[in-house]
């Protein structure tokens, strides 16, 4: 299962209102750090199917949601559940970091 | 059950990609290891003007994008991996990761430089909520605020100018009264209408609760005073990444010492540290230059060096 991509418009409806954990990505195509995360990003969408949903969120298009959680730096990846933010990752992380703080929500 | 390799480089940015470009033309069998985030400090920057080669300039990402493609494309094996220990103690040399164990006949140690920040109270709490040490990456979230940068060289004047495109306005705090920049970089800082400076100034600390709102500053002659402030761009220098090498002589400030030696007057290794077969190039041994053509120069020198050494001592 792939990463979903969220916008300022459907941010509400996929993460907060979420039945399952989310982690979301905040990232922009001029962010360096940020593509290397992605190849990360991707396989935590595939081992952890449908327990946690994987999104991304470009701060460029959707600079409300940006806002909204105070993202002062990217890629800050934060860990939703039942709609809150519980924890977040500043900066690029190993593999292993993030998988660490999804356990923590499951 | 890994075979040893000729080379293993530590590090990713100009001096162990060139260093890679150069030994594997050389045929010798090299496996880099890149670290999480490769690339080196030139990643987190954006024109890169003084590079020679290039009159109109070379985005910093790009340059590293052409420097690792050409090592690869001469045969250099990258792991996108940090490594966890090196053992320089025997041969062949033993570099691991926490799944394997590398081996190697010579190491060129060029894991580089890290950003030096102030150590003050609030800044490792707000640390990407307001404080930063890298403008092109972070600029973007202070449109119409008002920030901070701390430093007197050319890393500070970079980063407050690139500041200057999304800031209100750009607040240049330095604890001497002149900076030490290049001119040309100086006189377009000093010029801009939206920098202000503050000299003989410290940060004695950092605050806010879940974001940057402001600065305690000591300025000679005023005492202490608060300046309100809603980002912090730490640019005062580098601090070299040597903790992991056991065995490896540094300096009193952690750089990788080098030493020279000669045979019968002539210069036999540049680049050679206190091991023999382990050399060093870069930021992590050069405190005195670091650019990235030094840097890529120091990769070369290192990756001869290693050449010498396994033909001539191996």
């Amino acid at each position: 299962m792939a990463h979903i991509d969220v916008t300022d418009q459907t941010f509400d409806k996929e993460v907060v209102q979420s039945s399952v954990p989310v982690l979301v990505d905040f990232w922009a195509t001029w962010c360096g750090p940020c593509k290397m995360l992605t190849p990360i990003i991707d396989e935590l969408a595939g081992e952890f199917a449908d327990k946690v949903k994987i999104a991304k969120v470009d701060v460029d298009s959707n600079q409300a949601s940006a806002q909204k959680y105070n993202i002062l730096s990217i890629p800050t990846v934060i860990l939703f559940k039942g709609g809150q933010p519980l924890n977040q990752l500043i900066g690029v992380q190993s593999k292993e970091r993030y998988k660490e703080e999804i356990s923590k929500v499951l | 059950m890994s075979s040893v390799y000729d080379v293993i480089i530590l590090g990713s940015g100009p001096a162990g990609l060139t260093a890679g470009i150069y030994t594997s033309r050389a045929q010798l069998e090299t496996l880099l290891f890149a670290g999480l985030k490769w690339g080196g400090q030139l990643q987190l920057t954006t024109l890169v003007e003084n590079f020679p080669g290039f009159p109109q300039g070379i985005q910093g990402p790009d340059l590293m994008k052409n420097m690792r493609d050409q090592a690869e494309k001469f045969g250099t094996s990258i792991i996108d991996q940090e490594f966890t220990a090196a053992d320089f103690s025997k041969k062949p040399f033993q570099i691991n990761t926490n799944e394997k164990s590398y081996s190697a006949k010579t190491v060129i140690i060029a894991t580089g430089a890290d950003t030096l920040w102030l150590s003050v109270p609030g800044e490792k709490k707000l640390l990407g909520k307001g404080v930063s040490s890298c403008a092109p990456c972070d600029a973007f979230f202070y449109r119409g605020k008002k920030v901070a940068v701390v430093g007197g060289g050319d890393a500070a004047m970079e980063e407050a100018l690139i500041l200057t495109k999304f800031a209100k306005e750009v607040v240049l705090i330095h604890r001497r009264d002149k900076f030490r920049a290049s001119k040309i970089m100086q006189e377009r800082v000093l010029n801009h209408p939206k920098v202000k400076v503050i000299w003989k100034t410290t940060v004695k600390a950092v605050l806010g609760e879940d974001k940057v709102s402001g600065l305690k500053l000591k300025t000679e002659n005023k005492g202490i005073w608060e300046l309100a402030v809603e980002g912090i761009f730490v640019a005062i220098g580098h601090t070299p990444n040597s903790s992991k090498y056991k065995g490896i002589e540094l300096d009193h400030k952690g750089f990788v010492k080098r030493k020279e030696t000669y045979e019968g007057g002539l210069l036999r290794y540049f680049t050679s540290t206190n091991v023999p077969g382990v050399f060093t190039a870069g930021d992590i041994h050069d405190y005195r230059y670091k650019q990235a053509v030094t840097a890529a120069g120091y990769g070369c020198m290192a990756a001869l060096d290693a050449e010498k050494y396994l033909e001539e001592e191996v």
